[in-house]
């Protein structure tokens, strides 16, 4: 970084970028909830590139103890990249890279989860880049708050990242690799939707004042599209039976159901008018219905509640 | 961090006093410790600086030996540096290699180095492709109150422009100075509750909401930033406290490097 470099055009004279993006343009990105078997919650974000898992243990006891907090939970992150997630293998294991952006994951995460709730635990959340491109820590930051969503841990709220940086002398959002290895400055930042507080803010290059200022208003628009696509992932998980039941065989095939139990229907017609039969028949139905929505709720944690808690947390 | 243990009372007594605009040390909120700095104290390293900032001290090392360079980068030298949380520091640290704190706070250092590019690696060049100067900055922490980021980053802009490269040790021709072309400066605030105060104490430190580091060079740009602890900056926040970095870059250089020109005068 800092080098210019002048074979390689960063950006042609139509404001176009190398891989044919706007300067305000951010690289497609996926996100699933709940990907993973074995791990309390996880989730999987596609990047541009970028392809990053999370998973998400506990609350859980800690070890070593002494890191124990009487008070409340502690947030550990694992940041880890594959060995074949880049171009030239990378050593396996933790290096001074990771253990940095692991700790700043943490912290951002902290801010964010209702730790008081769980004295003396544990949150580990693992972050596993298995392809990279750029911006790493900002998709396994994205797919950390859903992963915590999807394990059912209590938030103020989720946290979206995003990176935006110097290239070609223009303020530019979300960086891929060769931006970033030819760019003057990279600025990765995530923040909290709801307060607008900014959780994670570290940059390098050469900027001036101003072009900080924008580039943190074009990564606060950007952090906001992404916030939606969490949402968007947490929904498709938790909202498909509910989907299921509106499907017309699944409907019908439950009426059908129903309809089975005889002990049930001659009960009803001795002892009540005909006209009550359809509504009773709808009855388990409903019922189910509202099971279902109570249960999504719990999972999911939707906006209301996530409001209510998130002002319980603030007045406490 | 858990290098210090603090009672809720004294967190609320100093969140009290800074949104009152005051500190348990007496100063204001925009008000840095009194620094000293000495350079050249450690004979065996190429350049060293010992820097105090009120009751924390540091003193960093410059050693250099030839060494080959990266195969991605043949034709830069190599600069790594190294933070270390010594148990004399501080009776909250313990032996044991570098945590995560200590690397936070090297890289963090490292970086206004080298994006500011203080010393480009290109000057570290002995034969392209082949020999490079390998540099270390170490900074040994001996007192620790606090704020090591911008104490440590003082410290290795002194040291490196003191440093002489030693050449003739290596046969590699005379010794000669190293030559820097920037000084990044940077500036470490805490939240204290809803004030926001410039270069913590240890104590401030542990007990604050969140952190931001801002590293500046000579024409007053951004080189680096880095946001620390669990709570968080409003953009408004940020903002201040870049304009803030800016000024307290000017007022320390002013203050460094003059006393430095005077020094040597006598």
């Amino acid at each position: 970084m800092g080098t210019d470099n002048q074979e390689i055009v960063l950006l042609d004279e139509k404001g176009r970028r190398l891989d044919g993006r706007l300067p305000g343009e951010l690289r497609p990105i996926k996100i699933m909830a709940g990907v993973l078997h074995r791990a309390d919650g996880s989730a999987y974000v596609e990047w541009g590139k970028n392809k990053v898992l999370a998973a998400v243990y506990g609350p859980r006891e800690v070890h070593p103890r002494h890191l124990q907090n009487p008070q409340r939970a502690i947030v550990q992150c694992r940041y880890n990249m594959a060995a074949f997630s880049v171009q030239d293998r990378k050593r396996p294991g933790p290096d001074r890279r990771s253990i940095e952006i692991s700790k700043v994951l943490s912290e951002a995460l902290e801010s964010v989860v209702l730790v008081e709730r769980f004295p003396r635990t544990t949150i580990d959340v693992y972050l596993e880049v298995l392809q990279a491109d750029a911006g790493t820590r900002c998709a396994a930051l994205t797919a950390a708050s859903v992963a915590l969503a999807d394990a059912g841990i209590p938030m103020r709220d989720l946290i979206p990242a995003c990176a935006v940086g110097k290239v070609g002398g223009k303020v530019v959002l979300d960086l891929f690799k060769e931006e970033d290895n030819l760019g003057e400055a990279d600025m990765p930042i995530a923040i909290i939707p709801r307060t607008g507080e900014l959780v994670l803010l570290q940059m390098d290059g050469k900027m001036t004042p101003e072009e900080v200022k924008e580039g943190l208003k074009m990564a606060y628009d950007a952090c906001k599209t992404i916030y939606e696509l969490q949402k968007k992932a947490l929904m498709e998980k938790y909202m498909v039976r509910t989907e299921e039941l509106l499907d017309k065989e699944t409907l019908q095939s439950a009426v059908e159901r129903t309809e089975i139990p005889s002990e049930k229907t001659e009960l009803l017609e001795e002892g009540a008018p005909e006209e009550a039969e359809a509504p009773e028949e709808e009855a388990p139905l409903g019922e189910e219905a509202e099971e279902v929505a109570e249960e999504t709720a719990e999972e999911e944690v939707p906006e209301t509640e996530l409001l209510e808690m998130g002002e319980e947390f603030m007045e406490g | 961090m858990h290098y210090n243990v603090i009672s809720e009372l004294t967190r609320e007594y100093i969140f009290r006093l800074a949104e009152k605009g005051k500190r348990r040390d007496g100063r204001v909120l925009d008000q840095f410790r009194d620094i000293t700095v000495e350079t050249g104290v450690i004979g065996t390293a190429e350049g060293s600086a010992r820097v105090r900032l009120g009751n924390t001290e540091v003193v960093v090392g410059i050693k250099m030996q030839p060494g080959e360079p990266y195969p991605d980068s043949p034709d830069k030298g190599v600069m790594t540096t190294n933070l270390e949380l010594i148990p004399m520091a501080s009776p909250f640290i313990e032996p044991g290699p570098p945590g995560a704190e200590a690397i936070e706070m090297a890289r963090v250092i490292d970086r206004g180095i080298r994006e500011s590019g203080a010393l480009p690696l290109e000057d570290l060049v002995i034969t392209p492709g082949e020999k490079v100067w390998v540099l270390f900055i170490d900074i040994h922490v001996l007192d620790y109150d606090g704020n090591l980021f911008d104490a440590g980053t003082i410290g290795a802009v002194k040291a490196l422009e003191t440093a002489v490269v030693p050449a003739e040790t290596y046969g590699l021709g005379e010794n000669h100075p190293l030559k820097l072309r920037e000084i990044p400066i940077s500036t470490t605030f805490v939240k204290l509750g809803k004030a926001i105060a410039v270069d913590p104490t240890a104590e401030e430190e542990s007990v604050a909401r969140s952190r931001l580091t801002v590293t500046t060079d000579l024409d007053g740009n951004i080189r680096a930033m880095q946001k620390g602890i669990g709570g968080g900056f409003s953009l408004k926040e940020v903002e201040e406290c870049i304009e803030k970095s800016i000024r307290f870059g000017r007022q320390l250089r002013s203050l460094l490097w003059e006393i430095e020109r005077a020094g040597k005068e006598e």
